[in-house]
């Protein structure tokens, strides 16, 4: 657990304080961004965690201890640091740059190599790339290099300045959900930097909302922060699009599903279009139980007398639970009858509509 | 024309030129004996300082002022200067005077490229060092002087090689060197020997140019694909003790 309790930096000849009486605590095993404009103070208040920055005052632990009680040196080999500029060594290798802390550290020599395999693995960087210089990689492959190093040593704390700050919106996708997959597997206490939102709402367990001369807005889960922002400058940073953005982080799971316009077998045409005028669509499904059998349309029940035995078309789009309302609102919005249906597996647990998504945009 | 070739290429078949105290083979060796001792003098003196200050990035400015200074003085100059004190001092006539003049020549540079190459390395790459625990010492020796290898090397060469240009100025007084077939050449009017003399030492200065290439190619770190050698110039380098 990371602890910052009062902390205040003022540099040298200013009199305004960089970062200002911040009060913060990082949960083991948590996500927490530091988010805000340019200047706010994110940068100091990170390389303060590892006495890169002396605070002016106030206390900063990590599990109990105080960091200045700490040799400075010794600290900061137990806690991985990603910065934007990355900073690979030119003249060493891929293998000898995420080997650094283990030789800092003094490990023997195979148990180093086996370490370097490893990472290069979880971070996805092929073998073939270990012998080659950081001049010759791509930017998202440096980024890589760059997180596989600061992990070498297994830090349980991994500090991280804008570590997707200098590639390309698609690559930094990428490297955001390998981030999030890395972290479901080894369950780091992170602190990350950036001044993106989106990319503080993805990557963030909690999000910490600073406004410059280091004053913490709001500090609290993403889901939070867009449904209830606690002040003027929070709505404003999150922006007008903000109930949009929440839907991203909620699940399908976690809302009631409707029955939508379906029918049991057996069900008369006469009721069959009631239940569509109900719902103002031109088709209808029909469900045995839990059972999808298809839908078919208005038109395709003409000169019935029941639904049984009519051309039934399957769901092309199946959501799952696990879908956010994002994807809810994208299936249901393409599917042109505003309706999308939710199967677990195979079993057909009801239909999600946007008029029911747009009651969580506007809540 | 023609003759005057011949006879300097007869001079060079000519053992009796090769051998003795007098001959191509000591005073060659007297010339490399001065110019290495001059700059390595000038390096242990000039490179600790240098990259200390490099490595902290403060004070280089000034020092490298003053360094320059001793630049603005010609070496004929100082070991006209040297010459009687060093009499006075009954350290003899030629080696030390001589050695101050080259010591003088090979120290600015050295100290002004060394400061600047460690003072230039990327700030990233200092702050990527000190956030995963080097001390400030490993800061210096395992990421600044190997990044800024090529700049220190390169001025190193810069140094060695004017130094071995101006050791000719040792035979001017009274020390040995290649000068002396110029000088002498000169004093009995023998065209053949001077111009032997100046063939020799374009022909040092040359050798020790392609020697440091060599030496860059095998030790200097590479950024790229690695080259023959694998030992790289890396945590052998003084350092500067502090931090
Ligand atoms: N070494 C320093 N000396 C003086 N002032 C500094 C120093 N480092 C940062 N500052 C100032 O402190 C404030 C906060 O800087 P910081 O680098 O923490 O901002 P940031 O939130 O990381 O901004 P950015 O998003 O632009 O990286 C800024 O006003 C900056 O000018
Ligand atoms: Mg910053």
């Amino acid at each position: 657990m990371i602890e910052l309790t009062e902390v205040t930096k003022r540099f040298g000849g200013t009199t305004a304080p960089a970062v200002d009486r911040l009060t913060l605590t990082v949960a083991d095993g948590e996500v927490v961004v530091l988010v805000g404009p340019s200047g706010c103070g994110k940068t100091t208040t990170l390389k303060m965690i590892n006495r890169l920055i002396e605070p002016t005052s106030g206390t900063i632990s990590i599990d109990g201890v105080d960091v200045t009680g700490l040799e400075p040196h010794e600290l900061r080999r137990g806690i991985g640091y990603v910065i934007q500029q990355i900073g690979l060594f030119p003249h060493r290798t891929v293998r000898e740059n995420i080997a650094t802390v283990p030789r800092l550290l003094g490990w023997d020599r195979a148990r180093i190599e086996r370490r370097v395999r490893e990472l290069a693995e979880t971070t996805d960087l092929g073998d073939d790339m270990l012998d080659r210089y950081p001049s010759e990689l791509s930017g998202g492959q440096r980024q890589r290099v760059g997180v596989a190093r600061a992990l070498a040593a297994d830090p349980p704390i991994l500090l991280m300045d804008e570590p997707f700050g200098a590639v390309d919106p698609i690559v930094r996708a990428k490297l955001q959900d390998e981030l999030l997959e890395l972290q479901r597997r080894l369950r780091k206490t992170i602190v990350l930097v950036t001044h993106d939102i989106d990319e503080a709402i993805k990557l963030g367990d909690r999000v910490a909302i600073l406004s410059v001369g280091g004053h913490l807005e709001q500090y609290a889960p993403p889901e939070e922060l867009l449904r209830a922002p606690a002040n003027d400058f929070v709505a404003d940073f999150l922006g007008s699009d903000r109930g949009i953005k929440r839907l991203s982080l909620i699940r399908i799971a976690d809302i009631d599903l409707e029955p939508g316009p379906v029918v049991p077998p057996g069900t008369d045409v006469d009721r069959a279009r009631a239940v569509m005028a109900g719902y103002d669509t031109d088709w209808v499904a029909v469900v045995d139980g839990d059972r999808m059998l298809g839908w078919v349309t208005n038109d395709g029940l003409d000169g019935r007398s029941t639904i049984d035995g009519v051309d039934l078309e399957p769901f092309v789009t199946r959501l799952t639970p696990n879908n956010t309302l994002e994807e809810a609102l994208d299936a249901a919005i393409s599917s042109h009858t505003a309706i999308a249906a939710v199967f677990d597996g195979e079993r057909f647990l009801g239909m999600i509509t946007v008029e029911r998504i747009s009651r969580e945009i506007v809540r | 024309m023609i003759d005057f070739v011949g006879d300097v290429v007869a001079w060079f078949l000519d053992p009796v030129n090769w051998v003795g105290s007098g001959g191509i083979v000591s005073r060659t060796w007297e010339h490399v004996q001065i110019s290495a001792f001059s700059t390595v003098a000038a390096a242990a003196v000039a490179l600790p300082p240098a990259i200390w200050m490099g490595h902290r990035r403060r004070g280089g400015i000034v020092a490298v002022a003053v360094v320059n200074i001793g630049r603005a003085v010609p070496s004929f100059a100082i070991i006209a200067l040297a010459l009687p004190i060093s009499i006075r001092l009954g350290l003899g006539l030629g080696f030390w005077p001589t050695f101050l003049a080259l010591f003088a020549l090979a120290l600015p540079p050295m100290f002004t490229n060394t400061y600047t190459g460690i003072a230039e390395v990327d700030p990233a790459l200092v702050e990527a060092a000190r956030g995963m625990g080097m001390t400030e010492t490993q800061i210096t020796t395992r990421v600044e002087i190997p990044v800024a290898a090529p700049v220190i090397v390169t001025a190193i060469r810069v140094s060695a090689v004017q130094v071995v240009a101006t050791a000719t100025l040792a035979a001017l007084v009274a020390w040995g060197g290649l000068g002396r077939f110029i000088i002498d050449g000169f004093a009995i009017q023998d065209n053949v020997m001077v111009f032997a003399g100046g063939l020799l030492v374009a022909g040092l200065a040359i050798a020790t140019e392609l020697a440091f290439a060599a030496f860059e190619r095998r030790f200097v770190p590479t950024t790229t694909g690695r080259s023959a050698g694998e030992e790289l110039l890396v945590d052998v380098t003084v350092a500067p003790q502090h931090g």
